[in-house]
């Protein structure tokens, strides 16, 4: 691998750090936030692909591919649960999701 | 060096776009960037030799995800001008927590050496005479094979929690009914008229409400 390691380790850093700032930017917006959730696993996977390069390890992609697969079923369920959500209230504020909050 | 060129272009466009993502006021344009996101990440796989999941990552969250939440933005009908409300409140403390965490990041990546012995301590190396999808295909259907068996149902089981969330039985839908459809007779539906030349003939009620 011709590029080093601390290369993808910074790019996947500084993705990571982005989904998290737009969790905390987009605190109404529950799609925004699903989206960042998938910015954050895409970081995590670029770290498990990254490593895999750099040790010669097929495991770390086994690991991606695990992590893709867990992905797309959580959006694919953050999705649905959302559907349902809208067409119970008309809205998808997050804030006010406090039927739970007693 | 050409690799470390195209790195640094799908990099950068790939931060970008994410930052696109995060901050853009049409959620539309968000997934949008999102997919950019996802296909330039795929090429920085490719750089680092995981051919397949490149394209798994381009079939499956540009094919299947981003297109997914591209159907919910559009088919919700949310004010999204009313979801923006709170962005500058929320400004400095969302840039704060990232801060903090890009600086625990770094001080971890810089600080610390990466394990120099783990070349040697290596599992599974990947041989060279076989293809990065022949390599993954040979660990994951020997010895992770349960585990690949396990992310399968993982998403059957999402697939049918998001069908029974999301379907709601309409009442008012016409649907075919094939028993009903079967067992009716000649009789209920037929009727004979003899009609004269020239006069038409009326035409006869049904004498009950088939499907």
């Amino acid at each position: 691998m011709l590029i080093p390691l601390s290369h993808y380790l910074f790019v996947a850093g500084l993705l990571l750090v982005i989904g998290v700032f737009g969790i905390f930017m987009n605190r109404k917006n529950i799609i925004i936030i699903m989206m960042s959730i998938e910015l954050i696993l895409l970081a995590a996977n670029i770290n498990f692909i990254a490593f895999s390069g750099a040790l010669h390890d097929m495991v770390g992609q086994v690991f991606t591919m695990f992590v893709l697969s867990v992905a797309a079923a959580e959006s694919a369920i953050g999705l649905a649960i959302l559907v349902i959500y809208f067409r119970n209230r008309g809205s998808i504020e997050v804030e006010d999701v406090t039927l739970m909050k007693g | 060096m050409i690799q470390n060129l195209l790195f640094d272009l799908f990099s950068f466009i790939l931060l970008g776009s994410a930052a696109m993502v995060v901050t853009s006021r049409n959620p539309v344009h968000a997934v949008l960037f999102l997919i950019l996101a996802f296909i330039n990440a795929a090429a920085l796989f490719l750089l680092a030799g995981a051919e397949f999941l490149a394209m798994v990552l381009v079939i499956v969250y540009v094919g299947a995800v981003a297109v997914l939440f591209l159907f919910v933005v559009m088919m919700l009908d949310v004010n999204f001008a009313v979801l923006r409300e709170g962005f500058q409140r929320y400004a400095p403390i969302g840039a704060l927590v990232a801060l903090i965490l890009f600086v625990e990041l770094a001080l971890f990546v810089t600080g610390s050496t990466i394990a120099p012995g783990a070349a040697a301590a290596r599992l599974f190396p990947t041989p060279d005479n076989i293809t990065n999808s022949q390599a993954l295909g040979s660990l994951i259907y020997t010895n992770y094979l349960v585990l690949f068996q396990l992310s399968g149902i993982i998403l059957l089981v999402a697939m049918i929690g998001a069908i029974v969330l999301t379907h709601r039985d309409r009442k008012r839908a016409k649907r075919q009914n094939l028993d009903i459809q079967h067992a009716r007779l000649p009789v209920e539906t037929l009727t004979m008229v003899s009609a004269k030349l020239g006069a038409g003939a009326a035409m006869p009620q049904p004498k009950k409400e088939t499907l």
